[in-house]
């Protein structure tokens, strides 16, 4: 802002000291700016820190040996259900511990906890997303040294696909209930993803869920996507879902 | 709104490089596929400012549109929004701008 009018000078790139400028304005006065600037390049990338974070994330988990997914989709696909299931399913063949993010509530650890894995909660309060830092914290409290590490996102088909955590994996889940028009919708979230599970596959006789369409939009976003298809509460086709867990990308 | 994250991380950023100096204006480059609304982000660097050295910054962002690169036929071509088409019909496409997420350059009080 001209220190002199108040008017914006958007149009000024760079100003440097002493000079006058010629934007228009209402200001009948012709003056100069003597506040003098200088014009520092970043070119920096806005994540950075960020990212920084997530990749020293990476390697931490990657010298304990130990892989970790990052779970994303809306509220009420079926998340914590199907990590539920996994935890019990899983016990004896591959360790699971599980961090859970929400705004607010401890409820979806307690139900983690009593099927059995280890568990932080993260409670973001207003925050939309975890990131790199919230991770961080989780994994030194978690302190896992085998086995695999899934992380339930906030529930939010937007905001968690920017943020790397230093996971190994994304999945995000789509229950047939919600429609089958997500991926063109949401593009961002289904782009980034390694494997996307279609869930409630149980409630497909009742609803209008096109499966091949939605698997066609899902290629059409990102064409290196896998999907699984399942039911977490009655347990079909969730055999291809452990064995991801269990061989990503396999 | 993860624009209130993005601008806090972009003030963030800035401060760490500018210390106490009174910063005047700032250039972000936010590609159009980057996934982030320049308008919301307008909206939340004012918030994310309040109180810094960036107070009262103005806020220029350039909005690369989305190109790119069929890997089948070579076409370059405009990419408006996340289904990477080529007009050959190809889904292989490699995205050349569009992406950016950037903090360009400051301006700070000398």
């Amino acid at each position: 802002m001209c220190a002199t009018c108040g008017c914006s000078v958007s149009a000024v790139s760079a100003v440097s000291a002493g000079h006058s400028h010629d934007h228009p304005h209402g200001s009948p006065h012709a003056h100069d700016h003597r506040e003098g600037t200088r014009t520092l390049t970043l070119e920096q990338r806005v994540l950075a820190k960020n990212d920084a974070l997530a990749e020293r994330n990476r390697g931490w988990l990657a010298a304990r040996g130990v892989r970790a997914v990052n779970v994303m989709s809306s509220p009420g696909s079926g998340k914590t259900t199907l990590l539920e299931r996994t935890v019990s399913a899983l016990a004896g063949r591959l360790p699971v511990a599980v961090v859970e993010g929400d705004q607010e509530t401890s409820a979806d650890a307690d139900r983690i906890a009593r099927a059995g894995a280890p568990v932080v909660q993260i409670n973001t309060g207003s925050g939309c997303h975890l990131d790199a830092a919230m991770f961080e914290s989780a994994l030194r409290s978690l302190d896992p040294h085998e086995g695999i590490v899934i992380v339930e996102n906030v529930g939010n088909l937007v905001c968690p696909a920017l943020f790397d955590l230093g996971e190994g994996g994304r999945v995000v889940i789509m229950s047939v209930t919600e429609g089958a028009d997500k991926p063109l919708k949401y593009p961002h979230m289904f782009r980034t993803a390694d494997l996307v599970v279609l869930n409630k596959l149980d409630l497909l006789p009742y609803v209008e869920f096109d499966v091949e369409g939605f698997e066609r939009d899902v290629a059409l976003v990102n064409p290196g996507a896998r999907t699984v298809q399942l039911s977490a509460t009655r347990g079909d086709g969730i055999e291809a879902w452990y064995d991801w867990l269990d061989r990503p990308g396999g | 709104m993860h624009e209130l994250a993005i601008a806090e991380s972009v003030v963030d950023q800035i401060t760490t490089r500018t210390g106490t100096s009174r910063v005047q204006g700032v250039r972000l480059e936010i590609g159009r596929l980057s996934g982030v609304s320049a308008d919301s982000l307008r909206f939340c660097f004012e918030l994310a400012t309040a109180g810094t050295g960036l107070d009262g910054a103005r806020l220029q962002i350039e909005e690369p549109d989305g190109r790119g690169e069929c890997a089948t036929c070579g076409t370059v071509f405009d990419v408006p929004d996340l289904v990477r088409l080529c007009p050959c019909g190809s889904a292989d496409v490699r995205i050349l701008a569009g992406e950016e997420l950037r903090i360009l350059s400051v301006e700070v009080s000398r």
